[in-house]
């Protein structure tokens, strides 16, 4: 049986998924051949900017791609391949034993009902609980993300909620099932730093509470730094480093990584020297450039760079990466 | 960041790279509209043909040949392409004619509200507060004044002379112009880089012609191409109800009118209608090529 | 680097009492009485030559809406506003207009900061020719050329319209805008933030060079902490319209007084694992008052871990506990 890097059995196996959009411009391929394994309560995080490709997997894992887009390749969990099934099928799964938080809660929350209506619906399609268990379940669970006077609060509207709120109210929905795997897709960017700290924490707690596995996508190595036990790391569609969360800081190996590092300025450091940048500007996904994707802006690139694609190879059990340089 | 001197770098790098304009992509979505494109092909076919067609040694339109009167049917052996009217006109000469007048009013009139409803708009919407207001209000006034009383009053005061009819029409189509450009400005006026051209110091005058006027204009001309039928139509009728061209002159309107009466028995009366709506089409068509073409998100 | 306000020049700028209300609300057919959000409530603070000042908030907390009544942008604004011992609220529309070409403003999004329909030479150079109105056109095109190469764009871009540049490119036609009349001070707001992170430390960066060469000031306004403090002399903490706390960057940042600062500094994510999970992390609680109802008394004291009975009571001041570091709260100390 599959295990995650953890040794536990794998609630999610992700194996050479390829994603393209059919635009007027032609065929644009957002991810590339990636593939990955999440063990049960395992916490990956995924870092990347645009370009990357990083939401569109977990849109292609969850059946939400746009309707111009395909993906190919497989995706089990727990054993069960779910590409490519119908939206019914999906429905099963999703909410109940493998939900997603968005960005921006007032997309994915209706505006035109209440707050009660959005959660009692989860809790009665997945489980088949009465209107009153419904209620009841709900509110424990908004208490238990600290909405304050949660039974009060129930009826209203989303958008008679904060930010903080509404996004803590998310996360509310996506736990009521207490599914195995919960995907966040960028949950924190929006708000502010103190609400970031306090929802990230929520976040921690319940996860190890419902022993969830998490997968956080997020361009916010920080928030990577302190949630994540392994990371990937993509590029132009593709992960071009994987590891665990420590190594990866300490010893980055692909060139990207080590650059996205050390641009980034750190609350803790005290020099104000210029920071180390990396060239030019992300990829564009319609006009990639051959071989690596990320050679034009690489200041260790050779000749192979230009012409061959490097693959993702294993360096130790734990690391991967995609690049020809032996070792940084 | 590499200090070059300008002179150092490749000439390559120091030619000119020509930039792709918001309107040259317009136009590249336009001219792959084939309705659009040809409906702006014929449109162009009978300009030519109402201004320049006269000239090629046609009859002159009040040329009366008893022979063919009461209304005789088209006859291309004759040359009576679309026949004669009850007076034994040419009625293709008149139609030709009748384009003229037709399609000149149309162009005066939008052009006189494009000019005076863009700059209302734009320096009322921009300006805000109590001078939108009262310039807005002057704009509910001009709206709530009957048309054809006021085209009534002007032909009793003045007489009846094409003239009027471009003043009337211009002075009414004005104010959805206005009021168009005046929600345009609104939107427009939060934007980021108004507020930049602000700090900059930029005046407000220059603002509202730099800035706001040029992106302004993608609604604006779809709403001229869809103003112009309009027109055409307001005139039509006016001549239709007896105001507007005085005979011999003929306009659309007035050679409508005059197959609308004896449209049983002479059917081919009613051809310049004919030519009437296939103008007002292909405008139609022209309009809405234009707004998918400057706005392809809002199909 | 020497914080170059100790040089003891005179200040660039000196803001007393700035207070900027939005009235909401309330016409003449409306029966309730407007309510009033007091976006900024009394701010004072100076500014010296070649000197960058941050403006660290969270949502609410009137850092924008600052920087905007600054540049007096903003009708609304009350107080005094100081610019090289003039004061700015004197002036004529005109007299206002001439000043600008002294004090610019970049944006946060950097697209929509720019006329989609002008070229990027066109775009540049609209400031200068605002003000210089007889430059013959081939010197106007010669100096767009040199300050496009100047923030790293290629001056053969020149024809190109802003759609078809990134977002960090876009950003740095911005910049060139704001630095063509050489301005003595730039107000950056949230400059960076819609950039990715690669972009952000070229921008950042730009920035830096251009403060050096040219000895502008800076005030630069982000929800990003780790940014401001790299490219600050002095920060400034506002909440809810008010000053928290005003320091040296590195005063702040070692020392932090104010209960919210504090929290602020334990919130901010360090990209080591090691450090970020090793912290002792201040996590509020509770959510941002609405700014139409701040508390009474210290408006952060519903959240504050050391509120007392006199936080409810009495405002506090906005004290200097040590040079150049002034708190307001009543429990610094503690």
């Amino acid at each position: 049986m599959v295990s995650g890097a953890n040794g536990k059995a794998a609630v999610l196996e992700v194996s050479h998924l390829d994603t393209t959009f059919a635009t007027p411009e032609g065929e644009v391929k957002a991810v590339s051949d990636v593939s990955f394994t999440a063990g049960g309560g395992e916490a990956i995080g995924i870092v990347g900017e645009s370009g990357s490709g990083k939401s569109q997997v977990f849109m292609s894992i969850m059946g939400l791609l746009a309707s111009n887009g395909r993906a190919r390749g497989s995706v089990k969990f727990h054993g069960r391949e779910i590409l490519g099934l119908s939206a019914n099928q999906l429905n099963d799964i999703r909410g109940a034993r493998m939900s997603m938080i968005f960005q921006d809660p007032m997309t994915s929350l209706n505006p035109y009902l209440t707050v009660s209506r959005q959660l009692t619906e989860v809790l009665v399609t997945h489980k088949g609980m009465s209107e009153a268990q419904a209620r009841k379940a709900a509110i424990a669970m908004l208490d238990r993300v600290q909405i304050p006077e949660a039974k009060q609060r129930f009826d209203m509207y989303p958008h008679e909620f904060s930010g903080g709120m509404r996004q803590r109210v998310m996360i509310a929905m996506a736990l009521l099932c207490q599914p195995e795997l919960l995907i966040a897709d960028e949950p924190t960017t929006a708000l502010d730093v103190t609400v970031q700290a306090q929802i990230l924490e929520l976040i921690s707690e319940l996860r190890q509470q419902f022993n969830m596995a998490l997968i956080l996508i997020t361009h916010d190595m920080g928030v990577i730094a302190g949630l994540c036990d392994r990371v990937m790391v993509m590029y132009g569609g593709r992960v071009v480093e994987a590891a665990p969360v420590r190594d990866l800081f300490k010893n980055p190996q692909h060139p990207y990584t080590a650059g996205l590092l050390r641009s980034m300025p750190r609350l803790d450091e005290t020099s104000h020297d210029r920071l180390t940048t990396i060239a030019g500007q992300p990829p564009n996904l319609q006009r990639l450039p051959s071989g690596c994707a990320f050679r034009d802006r690489c200041d260790r690139r050779f000749e192979p760079c230009a012409t061959e694609l490097p693959p993702l190879r294993p360096i130790t059990p734990e690391r991967s990466k995609a690049c020809h340089l032996p070792a940084l | 960041m590499v200090d070059v001197r300008l002179q150092d770098l490749p000439r390559a790098a120091i030619e000119e790279v020509a930039g792709r304009s918001l309107w040259a992509d317009a136009r590249h979505r336009f001219l792959r509209n084939k309705a659009a494109v040809s409906s702006v092909i014929i449109l162009a076919l009978i300009t030519v043909a109402c201004f320049a067609g006269p000239h090629l040694g046609l009859r002159p339109q009040d040329d009366v040949n008893y022979d063919m009167m009461p209304a005789a049917p088209p006859d291309f052996a004759a040359g009576y392409f679309f026949g004669s009217d009850s007076n034994g006109r040419d009625l293709f000469v008149r139609t030709l004619y009748g384009g003229q007048v037709s399609l000149t009013v149309a162009v005066v009139a939008t052009f006189v509200s494009l000019v005076i409803g863009v700059i209302w708009g734009a320096l009322s919407g921009f300006i805000g507060g109590r001078i939108d207001g009262a310039m807005m209000r002057i704009v509910d006034i001009l709206y709530s004044i009957p048309f054809i009383f006021f085209v009534i009053m002007l032909t009793v005061v003045f007489g009846r002379y094409i003239v009027l009819i471009y003043f009337a029409i211009g002075s009414v189509s004005w104010l959805d112009m206005a009021r168009i450009v005046r929600g345009q400005t609104l939107s427009l006026k939060r934007k980021e880089f108004i507020e930049a051209a602000h700090a900059s110091g930029v005046s407000t005058w220059n603002i509202v012609l730099r800035h706001i006027i040029p992106n302004c204009l993608g609604p604006v001309v779809v709403y001229v191409t869809l103003t112009i039928p309009n027109v055409i139509l307001t005139e039509s009728f006016l001549s239709f109800l007896g105001m507007g061209v005085q005979e011999p002159q003929s306009s659309w309107g007035t050679l409508v009118s005059e197959g609308a009466t004896v449209m049983e028995s002479a059917p081919w009366m009613l051809l310049p209608g004919i030519v009437l709506a296939v103008t007002l089409l292909c405008l139609n068509f022209v309009g809405d090529g234009m707004r998918d073409a400057l706005d392809p998100k809002d199909r | 680097m020497p914080s170059p306000g100790a040089l003891g020049s005179a200040p660039l700028l000196s803001v007393a009492d700035l207070k900027v209300h939005f009235r909401i609300g309330g016409g003449v057919l409306s029966r309730r009485p407007p309510a009033i959000l007091k976006a900024v409530d009394g701010v004072d603070f100076e500014l010296r030559p070649g000197e960058t000042l941050g403006l660290v908030g969270e949502s609410g907390c009137g850092k924008s809406t600052l920087g905007r009544a600054v540049l007096r942008l903003l009708p609304q604004a009350a107080g005094r506003v100081v610019w090289l011992g003039e004061d700015l609220g004197k002036l004529s529309h005109e007299g206002m207009r001439q000043k600008r070409r002294e004090m610019q403003i970049i944006f946060q999004d950097p697209l929509a900061s720019l006329n989609p329909r002008m070229t990027v030479g066109e775009i540049i150079a609209e400031p200068m020719k605002t003000f210089q109105p007889d430059l013959p056109a081939a010197e106007a095109k010669r100096r767009v050329q040199e300050m496009m190469r100047k923030v790293g764009l290629l001056p053969n871009q020149i024809n190109r319209y802003p759609h078809e540049f990134s977002g960090g490119q876009c950003q740095r036609i911005g910049i060139a805008r704001a630095m063509i009349n050489n301005p003595k001070l730039i107000v950056c707001d949230e400059p960076v933030s819609a950039l990715d992170v690669s972009i952000q430390a070229q921008i950042v960066n730009l920035l830096m060079d251009l403060q050096r060469e040219t000895g502008m000031a800076l005030i630069f306004i982000s929800h990003n902490l780790s940014v401001v403090r790299h490219i600050s002399h002095r920060i400034m903490v506002l909440y809810l319209g008010r000053v928290a706390e005003l320091a040296d960057r590195d005063q702040l940042y070692r020392n932090p007084r104010h209960p919210y600062s504090q929290a602020l500094i334990s919130a901010v994510p360090i990209p080591d694992p090691e450090v970020e999970r090793g912290r002792q992390r201040i996590v509020l609680k509770g959510d941002l008052p609405s700014p139409l109802k701040p508390p009474s008394g210290c408006a952060f004291r519903t959240r504050c871990p050391k509120a007392t009975e006199i936080c409810a009571r009495v405002m506090p001041p906005l004290d200097e506990i040590e040079r150049g570091h002034k708190v307001a709260c009543h429990h610094w100390n503690e």
